[in-house]
Formats: structure tokens, sequence, C-alpha cells
């Protein structure tokens, strides 16, 4: 591990400055504290996705030597790479970590969620989410949401209380005053805490770098058969695709999030160390989820309204 | 990339600081311009972001993108075309990182400013120049104050509509500077821009070369950030007691917290409050890292010396400037929840890590931003009012005065029956110069908030 402490050079607050990345972190630190000192039964959302993979690091490092005190959950579309869930059990198995899984594919079984026509199953996810959480009596649940994902997520809080519903309503958000996180909650709320708000996409994969955090191998560029769909190339496989019209090309391509297949597009790259993977980012003209979301570009609103359903 | 570029580029990366600001203006003022602008030319609004832009306007009839769409995030800001609420946004350069606390400018949201100034480091007040000074540049500067932003920027605005003339300039900076500086704001940068034609915003302006400042950009790269906190004696509020117990660390006991304020190191002799017993800090582990010096913001880890009784909401600081403790609060308040704060009111008080429960014993008075004025025994606050309060606590505070640390002095009001956040406080006087400028009180009947 590097030094968490910043050599400062000359033009900065020398000699008590903390780089830009030492002050995320520092700030991530004290949020995973302040929950891990004022709630019984928190819970890391954990994808095995780069934002969750940071939560994770971030929380290991907050209370090294003891062992992180929370569990993990995942809710498992049944359309997830194969190589993220690879990952997320080689991790859950390396540092001791209880894993819940939430699964979308076990409600369609049951009949209780009903496949879109569109066979997106990123919006599917909620109900599983929400009542896991209930039946856990989880009182907070980590996400790695960013504020600078989304508008409507640049609107949220660190700490977001949800009703018994696991409900946002972005108008009645307790505001949030210097860093004295408010988390009281009636018995059935939970609050959502968010401790990487205030990083970017880049903050995370320079912190990544800087870290030397290993990611599933689908975030560099590797040779995959795609087809394209809504200006997207996704995966094929027996998710959904391809269909009539559609055809699977063998692309060099990346992922830049990792989500749910039917949903979450690769772009063209070739980007195969971290180095090239930050170059890339820092000049991409589009941001990460215009460039690989399907689901946010169903209406202005898409993200506030799965949100204020309980979406995290 | 190269490695030499590599090489650059971590470089920067450990140099590259994170400056947060806020922004005030009232609707006119051009802020959403000027914020526009500076998001725009760092590079930070991205295609995709402004197609989905234009699309939006062009579902609404407009002719032309309408940028104020990128930060109204909500369906009912975009329904009214009003900002409700705080956003926060984020762009870089290669010298810092920011993070800009875009708060409203109506009256009726002062909570919502004082949200966005409880952690901005700087605020940036912009004034039209065609119109100087007004009241809302008062409520502003008076709001910084209160807050004790370090640095406040005047941007006069629009000055490519007074023919960029110095003088119009120079007589709106000296009449803020004045009444800031009798607020107690510590230091005072103003700038003639204009936002719509980019003079002095990220690019200096041609038409201004009797301006011989910073663009606005370059004073948020060089401003100074952390001294401040640095500059204070140590506090060290205890989150969370680390015990592993582990067969690899079976003696380990760390105290892991926030640096408040200041410098600790190892060796320093500490008391720990309110309980008074007192020890040394033998190390420092800085997340994993054994380290001898740490300052604030970091979150470390502290080992104590002695085996005393240490828990979450203690407050270790150094022997020789600890502070005291007490049970009875004086601050002044800005109430931010629908219901109002009354005399006599049992609430909970929420101080750094620590939580107890407390009663409001008075509302000596409530404050118009307007002239400075107080307004004596109002009884109760309502939504955006500020006021002096004092309270009493079950419980002794290690409390300093905000005007000494913004975040020991600081505290949140909470309603115990279901959590609701309350009031912001802030322990001691309200202003600087607060007795210098505080007038006869007057009929409530102006009162806007």
């Amino acid at each position: 591990m590097r030094p968490t402490v910043a050599t400062v050079g000359e033009g900065t607050d020398a000699p008590y400055a903390l780089s830009h990345l030492d002050a995320l972190e520092s700030e991530a630190v004290h949020i995973f504290r302040e929950v891990a000192g004022e709630f019984e039964r928190p819970v890391i959302l954990f994808s095995g996705g780069k934002d969750s993979i940071v939560m994770l690091h971030l929380a290991l490092k907050a209370f090294t030597p003891a062992p992180v005190p929370f569990s993990l959950l995942h809710v498992d579309t049944g359309h997830n790479f194969p190589e993220v869930l690879a990952y997320r059990d080689r991790t859950v198995a390396e540092h001791g970590l209880r894993l819940h899984v939430a699964s979308v594919q076990d409600y369609i079984d049951a009949g209780t969620l009903r496949e879109r026509p569109d066979g997106t199953r990123n919006p599917l996810q909620t109900v599983p989410l929400t009542e896991k959480i209930q039946a856990e009596r989880f009182d907070a649940v980590f996400g790695g949401g960013r504020r600078d994902e989304e508008k409507a997520r640049a609107k949220e809080r660190v700490f977001s209380l949800r009703d018994e519903f696991s409900q946002w309503d972005p108008r009645r958000q307790r505001p949030e005053l210097w860093q004295l996180y408010n988390g009281r909650h009636a018995a059935g709320e939970h609050v959502r805490v968010f401790p990487i708000s205030n990083w970017t996409e880049l903050d995370v994969w320079q912190y990544i770098a800087r870290e030397g955090i290993e990611l599933p191998e689908i975030y560099f560029a590797h040779e995959r058969e795609v087809f394209s769909r809504s200006g997207m190339w996704l995966t094929a496989g027996d998710w959904g695709g391809p269909k009539d019209g559609e055809t699977v090309e063998l692309r060099q391509v990346r992922y830049r999030t990792v989500g749910d297949m039917s949903c979450t597009g690769a772009v063209d790259s070739d980007a195969t160390t971290l180095d090239a993977v930050i170059a890339e980012i820092a000049a991409s003209r589009l941001t990460e989820r215009g460039a690989t979301r399907a689901d946010d570009k169903m209406s202005e609103a898409a993200m506030e309204d799965r949100k204020r359903e309980g979406y995290f | 990339m190269t490695s030499t570029g590599t090489e650059k580029y971590a470089e920067q990366l450990a140099t590259t600081t994170l400056l947060r600001f806020a922004t005030a203006g009232s609707v006119d003022d051009g802020k959403s311009t000027l914020v526009g602008r500076l998001l725009h030319d760092s590079k930070s609004v991205l295609t995709d972001q402004l197609e989905a832009v234009a699309h939006a306007s062009r579902n609404r009839g407009q002719e032309t993108p309408d940028l104020a769409l990128l930060t109204d995030g909500l369906r009912a800001e975009r329904e009214q075309g009003i900002t409700i609420d705080v956003a926060y946004r984020y762009f870089a350069t290669p010298r810092r990182r920011f993070i800009l606390a875009d708060t409203p400018g109506h009256v009726q949201y002062t909570r919502n400013m004082v949200t966005g100034a409880s952690t901005a480091e700087l605020a940036v007040v912009l004034v039209d120049a065609r119109n100087g000074v007004v009241e809302q540049t008062r409520r502003h500067a008076a709001v910084a104050a209160l807050l004790r932003v370090p640095h406040v920027v005047l941007a006069v605005n629009k000055m490519d509509l007074v023919a960029y003339a110095e003088p119009v300039f120079a007589a709106i900076a000296e009449e803020f500077t004045a009444y800031a500086a009798s607020l107690g704001v510590p230091e005072i940068t103003a700038i003639p821009i204009s936002a719509l034609a980019g003079d002095n915003v990220v690019e200096p302006s041609a038409h201004m070369d009797w301006y011989g400042g910073p663009t606005v950009l370059e004073h948020l790269e060089t401003v100074p950030v952390s001294h401040d906190l640095a500059d204070c004696p140590a506090r060290f509020p205890v989150q969370y007691v680390i015990r592993p117990q582990s067969a690899e660390h079976p003696d380990y006991r760390g105290y892991a917290g926030q640096i408040a304020s200041g410098v600790l190191r190892v060796g320093d002799a500490v008391t720990v409050l309110p309980s008074g017993r007192t020890s040394t800090v033998e190390g420092i582990d800085a997340l994993g890292e054994s380290v001898t010096v740490a300052w604030a913001p970091q979150s470390v880890t502290v080992r104590l010396a002695d085996d005393i009784d240490v828990s979450r909401g203690d407050l270790i600081a150094p022997t020789a400037s600890a502070p005291g403790t007490t049970q009875d609060v004086e601050a002044t308040v800005c109430h931010v929840a629908d219901r109002p704060l009354t005399v006599g009111q049992r609430v909970l008080l929420k101080h750094t890590t620590r939580t107890v429960k407390a009663i409001v014993k008075d509302i000596p008075s409530r404050l118009t931003l307007d002239d400075l004025s107080q307004h004596p025994a109002p009884g109760r606050l309502v939504a955006n009012d500020i006021g002096r309060v004092t309270i009493r606590t079950a419980e002794p505070l290690a409390l300093d005065a905000y005007a000494d640390s913004r975040r020991t002095g600081s505290f949140l009001l909470i309603d115990p029956a279901d959590g609701t956040t309350l009031t912001a406080g802030m322990a001691g006087a309200a202003f600087a110069a607060e007795s210098a400028v505080a007038l006869p009180a007057q009929d409530d009947e102006g009162w806007d908030f």
C-alpha cells in the first residue's frame, strides 16, 4: 500500500495540505466510521463494479487492523457478467466477508416479477433489493452512487433517509450541514449512505491506480462478441441478444460501468492498462452513463423516478 | 501514455488539492451562466449531457439549449424553472479539483445557502454591475460571515453592460469590502467579470486592462485551502474504537476519527474530554500506515500510552490547549426545519461524534440579515430564521467557539421524536463586530425569510 500522506510540492499549501485523493479518502473513511458508530445492521451494496470495489477497499482501510464490521449485499439480476461474479466470490472469500444475495431470477421464477418486453432487468432490481433490506432488517445500506453520475444523483445526500417502502423523496431531504451526518430513523426505515458521493469517475480510477486495487478484467480492453442495439455494443448471450436484424461481431472493447448485461454497453477501446484507461477517460467527451447505460436514456427523469421507488 | 508522462501525471496527482466552494447570487445575477462557463471551459460538460439538454429544450419548444437544465436535476425544479435544492458539481483543472455547492439564491432558501456554505472554504457572491450592492448581496455576505467561510470572492458581473468602466467596479468593490470586513470576513477578493462574454472568468479580459488581478478560475486555483485548519489547536473527536482482539492483534486498541483541526504528533500530552483523563499519544495509524504526525482533515487511528476509558463521543485534545466543557451553550442558529423551534423544547444536540439530550432555554433574539438588527425575544424560530439561542445539555460538551473551529464549534439540533434535523448551530458570537453594527429593534413587517 502506498503512503496515505501525500508529498506536498511547491505551489500547494505546504506544509499541511492533503492531496485531493487523500481528502476524498479521508472523508469517505469518516462516513464509514460514523455508520459503524451509530447503526446496528449496516450492509454494503456490492456489485463487483469499480465503485463498490473502491467502497470495500475504503471500508477495509477504515477499520484496519480489525475486520470490516459490515456484510455485503449483491442484487443478482441473473444477467451478470461471469467475470464479475467470479471476482465477487473471490473477494468475499479473501476477506472472510459475509455475502447476502437478492436474486431477480428467483422473483421471475416465482412469478412475482415479470420480464420486461425490452429484456432490461435493471429496473427489476428494486423489489428484491428493498425486500431483502426489510427481511434482514438492515438499517444502513452503503451504495457507491456518485453525484457526478447523473443530475438526480447530484441532489442526493450522503445520508439519505428512506421510509419503510424504501422511497426517496427529494423534496423532504434533511439538510446536510458540515460533516454532521444525521442518521436517526424510525424502526422499519433505513438510511442509504453514499461515502463516495463527492468522487468523480476520474477520481475513482486514479484511486484504483494509486492503491493498486484489482478489478474484474472486463474493465480493460479485450476481444468480445458484441452486437449493436440503440447505439451501444451489448454482449451477445442467452440473456436475449442478438435478435433478428442484429449481427454479432468480434470487437476490441472494454466496460466503463458494470451492471446488467441487458443494459450495460461496452466502448471501443485499446486501453489494456490502468494508465491507458485513465488517459482514455480524461480525453472522453461522453459521460460514463451516457456512453454505456440504456436505462438512463428512457426518460429525462428516469433515475429520479427509479430512486423514488427505492433503487439505490 | 509514456513513462515520463505517467511520472509527471503521478507527481501532479500528489500535489492536486481539493477546494470546496459555494456560489450565491440572485436569479438574474448570472449565476447559472458563471457556473455553466466554469464547467464548460474546464471540459466538465460532456457531449451527451449537452445533447440531453438540447433535446429537452426542443421538447419544451425552446429554440436554444437551456443551460439551466444541466443543473436542475429534479422534476419539480424543471417544472417550475427554479433551483430548489443545493446541488453539488465537480470540475477540475490540472492544479486543483473543485466541489461546487450550487445554492439557490432565492431568499426563502437561506437554509440551503447555509448548507452550501457550511462546508465551503470559499464563497463567490455575484453582483450585477448595473445594480451594485443590494439587499440580497448583504444577505449573502452575512451568511458567508456567519458561517465563517474563510475566503469571499465578489464577482461584479455584467461589466459588458456598463462599458467595462473601472469606476463602476471600484465603487461596488469598495462598498462591499467595507461591509463584509465589518462582519469579520477575513479575505475579500473583488473581480470584474462578464460571465456571458467570458471576461475574467477563465480567460483574462481584453476589455479591462485596468484590472491587474486574477481571473475567477485563477483565484480558485491558487487560494490557500487548509492553513486555517492546521493553525488551530488539535481536536480529535473519537468516532469508533478499533479493537480487533485477534490472534495477530490481541492488545490493539485504537481510537478512530477524523482530525477536526490542528496537528497531532506522537508524544503529545493529551487530555480526554469530558472525563479529563490524561495520557500521551503513543502511535498514529494513518489507515494502516504508521506515521509520527497527522493533521486535519485526515482520518486516522490514535493509540494512547495509558489504558484509560475512551469511547465514541469523547474528544482528545492537547493538554496544553484543551477546550473547556460546558452544559450551557450560547449560539447563533439557522433554523432549517419546517416546524418551528420554541423556548422549552426538548431536543437532541449532535456535536462532533456526540449526541446528547438538551433543552432550549431561551431564544433571546432573532436576526435580520438585511440590516443585522436584532429582534428581541421572538419566542420561536421558523424555517430560514437566524437567531440567538441558549441551550442546556444533559451532559457536558467540549465545545469550541465556532469562530475558532468550524468543526468543533458547530452542532445540530434534532427532533428526538422522528430524527428531523431542526437547526444548525454555531457556538459563540455571530459576527466579529456584532456589537458595533447592532441596531435598535424594529418592527417585524419587513422580514421576508
